[in-house]
């Protein structure tokens, strides 16, 4: 079979060459009748997220962790930067892949740094290079080594422990992480921080990384690339979040997206992705009444936009907040403001929690870059939907198998 | 004591200890509670031993009794007792944890239930009972029966206590651990078994109680200790050394116990 990995190298570029192939691998615990997982093909691209994505009991986690080998699959191949490492020695084949799982698994008997020097210490690193690493990795996850190095895991909040759980699993900078719901023992707050974080951290060391879920809406998050799976592991659709949304295959792909796919759709578009409107009336801070009253009348849109010396926005206000006191307190604060690097969706929700309906949108700096409202975004779904019918009449004139959707 | 030290530390030659004894579990113990928990038990005994000192002297004993309960009688038997109950714990901590960790290897499984059968009969016949077999069967020497008979008297709460240690382990961690490529001796010693430490202690120290105080028993095999004085009080008829036997016994009991719970407090893993 080592045949199709030579093919794949003369080919394609070193590019195309997947960080981790699985071939027809296939899982029949002893005493069933069903295997957990029938004969799955799969090829995991260097340096990319792919979530593995299904309902309980399809086979999804069994799959993961075929891939290192905690279960060892009844048939099939597994290839590791094109090594078949299908036969070998699993704890050295392990070494070479990070693993979190679940409940994150530190050792609460050990300190943080010794959790972290876990992977370090089974490759025989001496002292001195351990230390470092464990400092190095902290740094990298957001912890002051100073600081939690020494600590025991019970001293540490659930972020702060799954944070650990991630650098543990970098321990000896492995090219792939595998990692099995290691979001799913958190609050949905310090559960959507992490992602966030851990989004950051992927941009910067860009590894290739396998990740289980059963929560879709973290798949479309995380996910560079999402495999749904049903029954016996069965691949119902492997593609990038977008076109599952734009283009689901099948009635099942559909009934797992849930309800509410244009909303998850704006999770997948950021602010910045969009126009921003200009035509709300802003005027620096230390214009006189005059001036405010002047450019609210010369617009049809009842209130302007208050900003401050720095450009930053600060308040809205009316012709009828003009009547009396001092312009600094005139109008109401300003509740939607928002960085051009959040999606659609936040975007949304903050934008209906300001009565006048438009959501200021700032940059970097905090300073006034334009407004958003619910026109534009609704512009964005149409925009979307129209991507994807084009999608499909591609498809459909280059003869491959169009998605199920009808228009 | 001046300085930025008083504002890190609290104020107290105890700091360092109390920080010590937080992370053992003995978090937000008073004064008090650490006295009623480390304290009380040698001071109870000590007073016990003191009285039972002081009574004697105040008695007019006749030469019987100055032969069984003089001063190098004593010290004779509390050697004795010592020595029978210290070597069975010896001996059964290193027959029954080896033999727990083996139970509960996967490849074990077949034979577990025979195996704890087996040493449930060791502690469901009464101990008089084994130690009169072993002595009777195997060995002529009251000592050496002793030890032997209560080594398989407390061999099952051990065995069980390092099982269930064992076992209580989190799946997971175990998962997490061969997940990371240790290997499963590599688990054993970095993780199963610092992780079972407090509930094998517990057993230890069962152990260790027992053993101290079913070591009277000896004193009906001829095996010496404080038991010997008792069943020479009773043969003789003399309160007194009744009254010793049983006073040194129970206090070496109650102090073997003192003993095992100081041992969990130190020996459990930090950050459990």
């Amino acid at each position: 079979m080592t045949a199709t990995t030579r093919d794949a190298t003369d080919n394609g570029t070193p590019a195309g060459e997947p960080m981790i192939r699985l071939e027809k691998l296939h899982k029949l615990f002893p005493g069933q009748k069903q295997p957990a997982v029938r004969e799955l093909t799969l090829d995991i691209p260097e340096g990319e997220i792919v979530i593995f994505v299904g309902p309980s009991g399809c086979g999804k986690t069994t799959t993961l962790e075929m891939v290192n080998r905690l279960v060892e699959p009844t048939s099939g191949r597994i290839y590791l930067e094109g090594d078949d490492v299908t036969h070998a020695h699993p704890d050295q084949l392990r070494r070479r892949m990070g693993y979190v799982i679940q409940q994150i698994g530190l050792f609460p008997h050990q300190t943080i740094a010794q959790n972290i020097a876990t992977v370090p210490r089974l490759l025989g690193w001496d002292k001195r290079r351990i230390n470092e690493r464990v400092d190095e990795l902290l740094t990298l996850v957001g912890l002051e080594p100073r600081e939690y190095r020494n600590r025991y895991p019970k001293q540490m909040s659930g972020g702060q422990r799954q944070r650990v759980g991630v650098a543990r699993a970098m321990g000896a900078d492995p090219p792939v992480l595998l990692m099995d719901e290691p979001f799913g023992a958190v609050d949905p707050i310090t559960r959507d921080r992490l992602q966030n974080e851990f989004l950051r951290l992927q941009r910067k060391i860009r590894k290739t990384i396998v990740f289980v879920t059963h929560d879709i809406d973290e798949a479309l998050k995380m996910g560079d690339r999402i495999c749904i799976l049903r029954e016996g592991s069965e691949i119902a659709q492997y593609d990038r979040p977008e076109h599952i949304l734009s283009d689901p295959a099948g009635p099942f792909v559909e009934g797992f997206l849930g309800s509410g796919i244009v909303l998850k759709r704006l999770n997948l578009a950021r602010v910045r992705d969009v126009p921003l409107s200009d035509d709300w009336p802003t005027l620096c801070a230390d214009a006189g009444r005059e001036q405010v009253h002047r450019a609210i009348a010369d617009s049809d849109k009842g209130h302007a936009l208050l900003l401050d010396s720095e450009r930053r926005p600060r308040r809205w206000v009316g012709l009828r907040d003009l009547a009396d006191g001092p312009l600094e307190e005139a109008g109401h604060a300003v509740a939607a403001v928002l960085h051009d690097d959040v999606t659609l969706q936040d975007a949304l929700q903050e934008m209906l929690t300001e009565t006048l309906g438009v959501a200021v949108v700032v940059d970097r700096d905090g300073a006034y870059l334009g407004t958003l409202d619910l026109e534009t975004i609704n512009g964005a779904i149409s925009a979307m939907r129209e991507e994807a019918r084009q999608r499909d009449r591609r498809d459909v004139a280059a003869g491959a198998p169009a998605g199920m959707v009808q228009a | 004591m001046s300085g930025p030290v008083d504002l890190v530390a609290p104020p107290g030659e105890s700091a360092g200890r109390v920080a010590a004894l937080e992370w053992k579990g003995v978090e937000g113990r008073t004064r008090w509670q650490w006295f009623a928990r480390y304290a009380a038990m040698p001071l109870f005994v000590g007073t016990a031993f003191l009285l039972l000192y002081v009574w004697i002297q105040s008695q007019n004993l006749d030469s019987l009794e100055l032969r069984v309960i003089s001063g190098r009688a004593v010290r004779r038997a509390a050697a004795q007792h010592l020595r029978i109950s210290l070597w069975s714990t010896l001996l059964v901590l290193s027959l029954a944890i080896p033999t727990g960790i083996a139970l509960t290897r996967p490849w074990a499984r077949r034979v577990t239930p025979l195996v704890l059968a087996l040493a449930n009969i060791g502690q469901g016949v009464p101990a008089i009972g084994t130690f009169v077999v072993v002595y009777l069967v195997f060995l002529r020497n009251g000592t050496t029966a002793s030890i032997v008979g209560l080594t398989i008297y407390t061999f099952l709460p051990v065995l069980r206590g390092t099982m269930v240690g064992l076992e209580q382990v989190d799946r997971d961690l175990i998962k997490a651990a061969r997940g990371m490529g240790m290997s499963k001796g590599t688990v054993l010693r970095r993780i199963e078994l610092p992780m079972s430490v407090p509930i094998l202690l517990t057993g230890v120290r069962t152990a260790l109680v027992l053993n101290v105080s079913t070591t009277v028993l000896a004193g009906f095999i001829a095996g010496g200790g404080f038991g010997q004085i008792l069943t020479s009080g009773f043969g003789l008829r003399r309160q007194s050394a009744i009254v010793t036997g049983s006073v040194l016994a129970g206090g070496f009991a109650l102090l073997a116990d003192w003993v095992g719970r100081i041992a969990e407090d130190v020996l459990r893993p930090r950050g459990l």
